[in-house]
């Protein structure tokens, strides 16, 4: 398997020819993409890591917290008059309410619960869940829909809003395609096979589909066997109970999808959470996990697993596995890695973050992963040792119980990984690989030079721009959609409350004109909107820009 | 042409303001309750300043002047 050029001896080519003066001056050397000399949290980079690690999480100024806090401030207020107006009659209620007949009884709705959805989401709903009338690709065409009485109904006006640009699906790779000739084989088996099994693994739902996708799976990745599961989020919360159970203990990262805590709360464990992505934490955590044992009768525990993402979908950061594989090692506990984000996206050839630090796939114990995000179909897959998956045949819960993966969609999967791998002739995998590349190198640096705050890693594809002020939530997304451009906001419940952002998804598929037409809309609104906040432009401070950031909790 | 840009730029003023404070969500109600509110105590702290800040200040100055303007008055009867 070649290694490609554009990721030339396992470092970046970073385009800073002016800067090298300013960093000889100040006595930092910089030699093969690998900056000697800077030495942070007694970590000596040039033996863990073998390319520069550069995540950015930079505060706004002090004023737009307070001015944030201001605006949800004033949306509680005018949240509880609203509250009282409904409860008092003064106004219609429009949400869920018991029959009279019912009052005297236990409550069935906590009306308090849902006050932020009522008074704040409910204002700003309009730009969630649009209705789309085409395959999501780099363009798609949305339904016009218009409220009467501000979201609480909607009603279509009957228009479609052609080629909006979309910046929100998970496409990375492009395989989101209508295109005939490339899915041709697809087409094939659903005439063959039809659209359902209609029966679990273990009963008779294993179709030479499912062997054929789950040996190209681990040959894909490296490993011993896979094994594919019908759903993504099912993968998870299913499997991990099968895993670890009572007496053992889960280091979950503080950021974990609902899917991995909603296994690790399902499987019994104990779980202990480290900050994210912190490695002091997460070794501080072990050494007491290993000293104490379990919590009362102070004996070891059964098993240690880690959990961790390889991109985290809010943040765009990426896991820092060379120190996780370590610390592994060490204390002699296992890694669990969801790579639902990562997996295609990043890596040279596409295969994960495994690939993108130069190890090999034994160091992690079970490699986890979807085959929603970029290869444009549904379903997860477990891979590792055979032992461990011949294990999971017989012990998962969705072997049991789920139904298995339906042929067609594991057709597509199977021709984008050979896609992927080059094994239907062509290179267009790796050219999709490395545009992906290029296209989110190009649109972090646009969007940095601009001075947005943008948080994660350079190489990830995942970019969320922070808007701070919930009133820019509802701004920004109705703004973009009139530009033609589709946008995803994130608010409270998911992020921080002070910190809401719009996450924008770059795919392999966009074109530069495109980029340029969404980065030429974000540098108008930005000035409308008020959103430059970063203080570090990379124009005018170059050499902030090369320093790794890392979070130190002490 | 000094007028149109001045005027676009308090139209973005005023737009930073209702993004802020939240009132760009909220209904035309609402909005006028919520200005009708700020307005009035904008337009009560200006009144109060009004009144009472000249006759602080008069007492103030007088409160120094006596103090400078009495040793004046002691070197003066001296040097006489």
């Amino acid at each position: 398997m070649a290694n490609p050029s554009a990721v030339c001896n396992g470092h970046l080519h970073h385009h800073h020819h002016q800067k090298q003066n300013n960093l000889l001056k100040s006595g930092i050397y910089k030699k093969n993409g690998i900056t000697k000399g800077m030495k942070k949290n007694g970590i000596s980079n040039g033996t863990l890591y073998k390319k520069t690690f550069i995540e950015h999480f930079e505060q706004a100024p002090m004023y737009v917290a307070v001015l944030t806090f201001l605006g949800f401030g004033v949306g509680t207020v005018f949240g509880y008059l609203r509250d009282f107006m409904r409860a008092w009659g003064l106004e219609k209620r429009n949400v869920a309410a018991e029959r009279e007949q019912q009052k005297d009884f236990v409550p069935l709705y906590q009306d308090f619960e849902n006050f932020y959805t009522r008074n704040l989401y409910m204002r700003i709903r309009d730009n969630w869940n649009r209705p789309i009338c085409s395959v999501p690709g780099p363009q798609f065409d949305l339904m016009e829909r218009v409220t009467d009485d501000y979201n609480w109904t909607f009603r279509f006006t009957g228009r479609t809003i052609k080629n909006v640009i979309n910046m929100g699906s998970y496409n990375y790779l492009g395989f989101a395609e209508t295109d005939v000739n490339a899915l041709k084989t697809v087409t094939i088996e659903l005439q063959k096979y039809g659209t359902g099994i209609c029966s679990t693994r273990q009963e008779m739902g294993t179709l030479d589909k499912h062997i054929e996708l789950e040996k190209l799976v681990a040959k894909f990745l490296g490993v011993e066997d896979a094994m594919v599961f019908g759903m993504g989020f099912a993968t998870n919360s299913m499997n991990i109970p099968a895993l670890v159970g009572k007496g053992c203990l889960i280091l979950s990262d503080e950021l974990n999808h609902t899917s991995l805590v909603l296994g690790a709360r399902l499987s019994g464990a104990t779980i202990r959470i480290f900050k994210h992505n912190n490695m002091q934490s997460l070794e501080q955590l072990l050494r007491d996990a290993i000293i104490y044992g379990q919590p009362r009768s102070r004996r070891a525990w059964r098993k240690i697993i880690i959990l961790v993402e390889g991109i985290y979908s809010m943040e765009g950061s990426i896991v820092r596995l060379p120190e996780i594989v370590s610390l592994k090692k060490k204390y002699k506990a296992y890694l669990y890695l969801d790579e639902a984000h990562s997996i295609g996206a990043v890596g040279a050839t596409g295969r994960g973050v495994v690939e993108y630090f130069g190890m090999s796939p034994d160091d992690v114990d079970v490699l986890m992963g979807t085959f929603t995000k970029s290869f444009g179909a549904a379903g997860g897959y477990i891979a590792g040792k055979k032992d461990l998956v011949d294990f999971l045949r017989t012990h998962s819960h969705s072997a049991v119980y789920a139904t298995s993966m339906c042929p067609p969609v594991a057709e597509q999967i199977i021709r984008a990984m050979k896609c992927l791998m080059g094994l239907d002739g062509t290179t267009q995998g790796l050219q999709r690989v490395r545009q992906l590349g290029k296209n989110t190198r190009y649109f972090r640096r646009r969007l940095h030079e601009m001075g947005f705050i943008i948080y994660g890693n350079d190489d990830s594809p995942v970019v969320p721009l922070l808007l701070y002020m919930p009133g820019k939530i509802g701004a920004f997304a109705r703004r973009m959609l009139e530009k033609n451009i589709g946008v995803v906001v994130v608010g409270f419940p998911a992020t921080p409350i002070t910190e809401s952002r719009a996450r924008f998804c770059v795919s392999a598929a966009h074109t530069r004109e495109m980029l340029d037409t969404v980065l030429n809309a974000l540098d108008e609104l930005g000035d409308f909107l008020h959103l430059k906040y970063s203080r570090y432009s990379k124009s005018s401070h170059p050499e902030l820009y090369e320093e790794t950031r890392l979070e130190l909790e002490d | 042409m000094d007028f149109k840009s001045m005027k676009n730029y308090i139209y973005w003023l005023y737009c930073q303001f209702e993004l802020i404070t939240c009132s760009y969500l909220m209904e035309p109600w609402e909005k006028l309750l919520f200005y009708t509110f700020n307005i009035t105590m904008l337009v009560m702290v200006l009144y109060t300043a009004y009144i009472f800040v000249p006759v602080h200040i008069s007492t103030a100055f007088q409160f120094f002047l006596h103090l400078f303007g009495s040793q004046h008055e002691n070197t003066v009867s001296i040097v006489k």
